[in-house]
């Protein structure tokens, strides 16, 4: 049988309900019981800068730091730089973020209220909640837990530094000489493993403490579901004239600061540099991109429904010359 | 003498969609193969006005924007063909490959799409994955239309 007007206008209709309901995106509560995100809250007016979470952070995660063997694959073209912290001085770097310090602690001196006041803050990943290195790394190595935590895995990360380009405080450090690209073509693309905090996630699987908070003799850091910790974040704030980091940051991070001065006197104050993060206030980087996925459900609808007039208008047109024709 | 237009094709389908399809294709594997870092490393950003290939927030977002371009687009072919011109054109083979290719694109591009949103954690090695496959089916459509382009092959054949 032909096709009419009213039968083509329903099975159309019909056709862009199925195709929109194909391509929302499930909510994560309705696909599986949902694990809190964990975040930690780090009050900065604890921390005495002795380091012992430096040097936890060292000895719990030492077996995961690269271990290159020299000499290393010649790079071309000659810009490619090699990144090599695998000597004694390299690993020994404390004052800044490298393959082999994932965490350091940062000395700020302000002037607050007519009041000098030099502070010591712990600075490593901020796990954000939409992670600009897990979502733009275009190879899969960096990725976000069910639980929140930033990880990038050294068996398949190749060492591009994509990772570090688009985190806004530039955080992840590479090691040239180890990794998947030495398997691959070493000389051409890849350019070792990047490195950074991942809160031990290995010890949070098996329900210990990550080792930088389990050190700490003044406990400046505390870790629990994400919801918990802002909620005592701003109860300290409130009680305590207190400023916040990392709730809002980059839309949101599982790494929330307390501090008795307001952070753009830190960041003015703060050393900032290569492996030195700052503490400015950040945009959220994937907001942008969120809402273009939310557009892309729509497009296929317009498509159809651009599709749907034009159609339509043939028919009629045809019919009209039918007419005609009669 | 040229190749009879498709009776049924408005004037603006003949002039518009094929130039649109190719230039939302080549932005498509443009700013896809920008994801990777590898633009800069091989001086192609340097060259004046490619610069924006290393930038990759802006890479990321061309590449959204041309997917919902692409999405508007296929919605709209198939519908058009399902609707008039099937009742007297058949596809080719070569065009059912582009199809079923098309749709491995779209579909692994959904799925890296809702990976991307914050609430959304899939597995690492079904993320590595649709990563892998995307990229292939990308370079096998690549290699198909080389081949519909050497060999002139043909989209839709007429029903006898």
């Amino acid at each position: 049988m032909s096709l009419s007007r009213r039968t083509f206008l329903k099975t159309g209709v019909a056709a862009a309900c199925a195709a929109c309901a194909s391509q929302v995106p499930k909510t994560a509560s309705a696909e599986q019981p949902r694990v809190k995100e964990l975040a930690t809250l780090i009050d900065i007016r604890k921390c005495i800068g002795c380091e012992a979470c430096v040097e936890a952070c060292r000895d719990a995660n030492a077996d995961k730091y690269p271990d290159p063997k020299k000499p290393y694959p010649k790079m071309y073209p000659s810009r490619v730089k090699v990144e090599d912290w695998s000597d004694p001085e390299g690993r020994e770097t404390r004052d800044r973020l490298t393959p082999y310090n994932w965490l350091f602690i940062q000395e700020v001196t302000v002037t607050h209220n007519g009041e000098e006041i030099t502070m010591t803050i712990p600075r490593r990943c901020m796990h954000c909640q939409n992670p600009p290195c897990a979502d733009l790394c275009p190879w899969g190595s960096a990725r976000k837990l069910k639980n929140g935590i930033t990880v990038i895995d050294a068996d398949l990360c190749l060492g591009g530094a994509k990772c570090k380009s688009v985190c806004p405080w530039d955080v992840p450090q590479r090691q040239t000489g180890v990794g998947m690209y030495l398997d691959l073509l070493p000389a051409f693309a890849g350019n070792g493993v990047m490195y950074k905090c991942d809160r031990c996630y290995n010890r949070i699987a098996e329900g210990e403490l990550p080792a930088c908070i389990e050190e700490c003799p003044e406990q400046v850091q505390t870790i629990g579901p994400r919801d918990e910790i802002l909620r005592e974040a701003h109860r300290l704030a409130e009680s305590e004239d207190l400023y916040i980091y990392g709730e809002h940051e980059n839309g949101g991070t599982n790494t929330i600061y307390l501090s008795p001065v307001p952070f753009e006197l830190i960041n003015q104050a703060i050393q900032q540099g290569e492996g030195k993060p700052h503490m400015n206030a950040v945009a959220d980087q994937m907001a942008h991109a969120d809402n273009l996925a939310k557009a892309m459900v729509i497009a296929p609808i317009a498509g159809v429904a651009a599709a749907v007039g034009r159609v339509y208008k043939a028919i009629k047109t045809s019919e009209e010359k039918q007419e005609v024709t009669r | 003498m040229s190749r009879p237009i498709l009776p049924n094709k408005t004037i603006a389908e003949q002039v518009w969609i094929k130039p649109v399809y190719i230039l939302i294709f080549l932005l498509m594997g443009l700013t896809g193969f920008a994801q990777m870092p590898i633009f800069k490393r091989y001086y192609i950003a340097d060259i004046p006005g490619l610069g924006w290939l290393d930038q990759y927030y802006v890479t990321h977002t061309i590449h959204y924007l041309g997917a919902i371009a692409l999405l508007a687009l296929i919605a709209y072919g198939l519908v058009t063909y399902w609707a008039l011109l099937r009742k007297q054109y058949r596809l080719t083979v070569l065009a059912w490959i582009r199809v079923a290719l098309l749709a491995g694109i779209v579909g692994t591009g959904i799925f890296r799409v809702l990976k991307n949103l914050p609430d959304v954690v899939f597995s690492p090695g079904f993320t590595m994955f649709i990563d892998i496959a995307h990229l292939g089916f990308m370079m096998a459509y690549l290699v198909m239309a080389g081949v519909a382009l050497v060999a002139k092959k043909r989209w839709l054949t007429a029903k006898v």
